[in-house]
């Protein structure tokens, strides 16, 4: 599905990152690696440090956090806000929706638009897209895209597939009407036949948690986890990775009439070092404009990667100079989405550290 | 080259004898991390990139396939 909107613009962009450090070093005797075969990885995949939530931070936790620091900092009126959207999927409840447990904290107003989406590593690019489209209503005038994740809660310690790259991390962007034609082009795909790839089997209405459903089993891997845990098929979610997203982004620029060269960032989604590498060298871009330095500093966040990774390595750029920039999300689901953007002159691009 | 293959995968894991397996995926002596430090070694080894969509099991299941592999990518004899 192609989109394409007009008069939008991205006014600022806010990470705000647990205080919890844990780094790869300190648990290697968790994972069924020898020391060497541990080192070697460390390199190749970006292992390193992570930042995760203590325990009993939440999404809303993170999020209000950070909406607290822009309205003090008179970067966001709270009466200015009409839209509110939540992409996360590790809500604080089934019920309620955690947009309205910030709204409510926040004492927002009323007459607002709130909207949870369950979407994982694509859902950066989804929720802004769904921004983009609120914003073409006329009494929408700035919307707040929330995009947060505590994932480091539901994988297993045990898990050498996953644990070593899963970090937590939120995310503020301020979307808004822009007089000047600045033309957004976006993609979304899904394939719901992958549904299986990423999934946490347990928990949900379909298979409640039970005593049984928290005993561990060791797989063929050696990964030891639970049905409650996030269970990754790290070899199908690579090659779907590499099959679809090269694609996607050449598809993009086709409609947006531009040249990959002409793209000065690719702010991917950062599932691990390597990976991203793969998609640079099969995309044929420099490294130096597809960064892939989160996962080694904070881990991987699912979507909250994507304004990780920008507030991280162009904080500073962002706030006085302008680029043309792509996005991509890809993951669960399986989903798979991007968007192309002059991004720039932002009132606030920055990241924070979370202090409760 | 065939050599220098089982020298990398012999490095990664010791235990095993590959120039005497013809299926290492099916035999348990390769995973998912084993393959993906071979690739990391075998691009630096030839100053090549291994096609991503070409990193699955069937590739690696024996020494042939992943000299192929590397022919296909751009290495030469």
């Amino acid at each position: 599905m192609n989109l394409k909107f007009h008069n939008k613009k991205i006014t600022g962009i806010l990470t705000v990152l647990p205080e919890n450090e844990v780094n790869f070093d300190d648990e290697i005797d968790n994972y069924d690696f020898s020391r060497g075969q541990s080192m070697k990885l460390k390199l190749i995949m970006g292992y390193g440090k992570r930042r995760v939530v203590k325990e009993g931070t939440t999404v809303s936790d993170l999020c209000i956090f950070g909406m607290n620091h822009l309205f003090d900092n008179n970067l966001l009126k709270k009466d200015d806000i009409d839209a509110l959207i939540l992409v996360t999927q590790s809500p604080d409840y089934f019920v309620p929706a955690t947009s309205h447990i910030i709204q409510g904290k926040l004492d927002l107003k009323q007459d607002m638009i709130l909207l949870d989406i369950n979407q994982a590593c694509s859902g950066y690019p989804i929720g802004l897209n769904q921004a983009f489209m609120l914003l073409e209503q006329d009494e929408v005038n700035k919307v707040v895209v929330l995009n947060a994740d505590i994932m480091s809660r539901k994988v297993s310690v045990k898990d050498r597939g996953s644990r070593p790259i899963t970090g937590d991390a939120a995310a503020i962007t301020i979307v808004e009407k822009n007089p000047s034609d600045n033309i957004i082009y976006g993609t979304v795909n899904v394939d719901g036949t992958g549904a299986d790839a990423l999934i946490i089997p347990a928990g949900g209405f379909k298979m409640p948690s039970t005593p049984k459903t928290a005993e561990f089993e060791t797989d063929s891997s050696g990964n030891s986890r639970a049905l409650d845990h996030l269970v990754m098929k790290g070899d199908v979610v690579f090659n779907f990775v590499q099959k679809e997203v090269p694609p996607m982004i050449e598809n993009l620029l086709d409609k947006a009439g531009n040249i990959k060269d002409e793209v000065d960032y690719y702010m991917f989604h950062q599932p691990n070092k390597f990976m991203l590498k793969k998609l640079a060298d099969k995309m044929g871009v420099p490294y130096s404009k597809m960064p892939n330095n989160v996962v080694e500093n904070f881990g991987n966040s699912s979507g909250v990667s994507i304004p990780t990774c920008i507030t991280y390595n162009l904080g500073e750029k962002l706030m006085t100079d302008s680029y043309l920039i792509c996005l991509a999300g890809f993951g669960a689901g399986l989903s798979w989405a991007s968007l192309l953007m002059e991004m720039g002159n932002l009132d606030f691009c920055e990241t924070i550290d979370y202090d409760n | 080259m065939k050599k220098k293959i089982v020298d990398f995968l012999t490095e990664i894991r010791p235990e095993f004898d590959f120039a005497a397996s013809n299926n290492f995926i099916e035999e348990g002596m390769l995973d998912s991390f084993d393959i993906v430090s071979l690739v990391a070694s075998l691009d630096e080894e030839f100053g090549i990139s291994i096609d991503g969509t070409e990193i699955i099991p069937e590739n690696f299941s024996n020494v042939d396939s992943i000299f192929q592999l590397l022919i296909k990518n751009g290495v030469t004899e």
